[in-house]
């Protein structure tokens, strides 16, 4: 290390240009992979909406693979699909996230054979209130990976549940429409969303 | 795959969330402490954003005019903390006008709007990591985290690296600023020399003769011991 670290900063309450041109919806029409849309809520230790916050996903494609050079996984790049999104949260604390749900990935391994990481998002949570921002992770539910999945193990099994969506009931006449999930992120107190230090 | 992660930033250079002085940290902060995970290609990976796009804008020309108040130019680099250029990096800028009001709808304090200044940049690092930002020197402003407390001049910046760990927003500061040494969200940086480096340094060959004081702000973010051999 040559050169020292800037430190971070709140975003504050002024962030409104960031959330130009919407990246809440990450898919086309031309997107592979099963879409899925995201429902939640950020919610502060009071039970309180918080309504300025901002959310970044980073998130594997549908085979698994990261449009980036550094996943070199012999799996196709999906050319309508970069795996970006950013969304606020409106007046009521709510957003919506608008994707597909990713193949799995490869974890951290030092042996030969690949120990293989459950479909999730990357989520950044930034906010007025929040001096750095905090990491977590969306899982799906009912996914047998979940269960090896090297990072939901390395949390308490009390907490793991705040890491993985909740399936919304679909309406009879709605089967045709994309799966929908839940994923509310509570910042503090009693159901306090598992937040990772990366 | 074996995946080299970003370096950790040493103690007192990120704020704690935990930092009650900012009011707004009270019933935001998480309690338990953020659990440690190695990285993996998830964290190590990142989007990227359009190359090419302009390294150096001007926020100052308006569609009826200039801006009003003092013309800068903010200039610097995109590192890693082995002092490696980071070229392609996004940066995004938003901030007060000359008399310390936000373009925001939600802007309450009482000070006017100029119509030719919207104060929000999107800018692209260029192959030696650099930018350039001709902008309005922002006002300093009240808020409500304690009675009569002002936010000291800046400009915030968020910034995208190669890797999703890397990210980061911040603020940038003013040199000699006396609101600095009682404003909580500054003050949140524990260690004095991370504090500084949030402080731009005014530069006379940044300066442009007749035109506008210039200032130097270098954005560094996390590195990595060894980037992984190509398999
Ligand atoms: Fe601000």
């Amino acid at each position: 290390m040559k050169t020292k670290l800037t430190s971070s900063q709140t975003v504050g309450p002024f962030f409104a240009p960031l959330l130009r041109g919407d990246l809440s919806q990450m898919v086309s029409a031309e997107t592979r992979g099963e879409r899925v849309v995201i429902e939640g809520r950020v919610l502060d230790g009071n039970g309180d909406p918080v309504p300025d916050a901002m959310i970044e996903i980073w998130q594997a494609n549908a085979e698994g693979r990261y449009d980036h050079p550094e996943d070199m996984q012999e799996k196709r790049l999906d050319p309508a699909f970069h795996g970006f999104g950013r969304v606020g949260t409106n007046a009521r604390g709510e957003f919506t996230i608008h994707t597909i749900v990713p193949g799995a990935v490869p974890a951290q391994s030092a042996q030969s054979q690949a120990i293989w990481q459950a479909p999730h998002l990357n989520l950044i949570v930034f906010a007025r209130g929040l001096l750095t921002r905090l990491v977590t992770r969306i899982y799906f539910p009912g996914e047998i990976a979940n269960d090896s999945d090297p990072v939901l193990c390395a949390v308490p099994a009390g907490r793991r549940a705040t890491l993985i969506a909740k399936d919304i009931e679909r309406l009879a006449a709605d089967k045709a429409a994309s799966r929908r999930l839940c994923f509310d992120i509570v910042l503090q107190g009693a159901n306090e969303t598992v937040f990772f230090d990366v | 795959m074996t995946v080299v992660g970003y370096r950790r930033p040493a103690p007192g250079i990120n704020p704690d969330n935990n930092s009650s002085a900012y009011a707004s940290t009270r019933a935001r902060a998480p309690r338990h402490p953020a659990i440690r995970i190695e990285h993996t290609l998830s964290e190590i990976t990142g989007p990227h954003f359009e190359t090419g796009g302009a390294s150096a804008i001007d926020l100052t020309r308006g569609a009826r005019g200039e801006a009003l108040g003092e013309r800068i130019i903010v200039t610097g680099r995109v590192l890693d903390d082995d002092g490696r250029a980071i070229a392609g990096a996004l940066i995004e800028t938003w901030q007060a006008n000359a008399a310390g009001r936000y373009a925001h709808e939600s802007d309450q304090h009482d000070a006017p709007l100029d119509p030719n200044f919207a104060g929000a940049g999107r800018i692209i690092s260029d192959s030696d990591g650099a930018y350039r930002l001709v902008t309005i020197k922002p006002g300093a402003y009240p808020w409500r985290n304690h009675p009569n407390a002002w936010r000291p001049q800046h400009i915030h910046f968020s910034v995208f690296g190669t890797g999703f760990a890397a990210r980061l927003i911040t603020q940038m500061y003013f040199p000699g600023d006396p609101l600095l040494a009682i404003d909580p969200i500054f003050q949140s940086v524990a260690d004095p020399d991370a504090r500084a480096r949030l402080v731009a340094a005014l530069q006379m060959d940044v300066t442009v003769a007749e035109y506008a004081l210039g200032y130097r702000f270098d954005i560094v973010l996390r590195g990595r011991d060894a980037t992984p051999p190509q398999e």
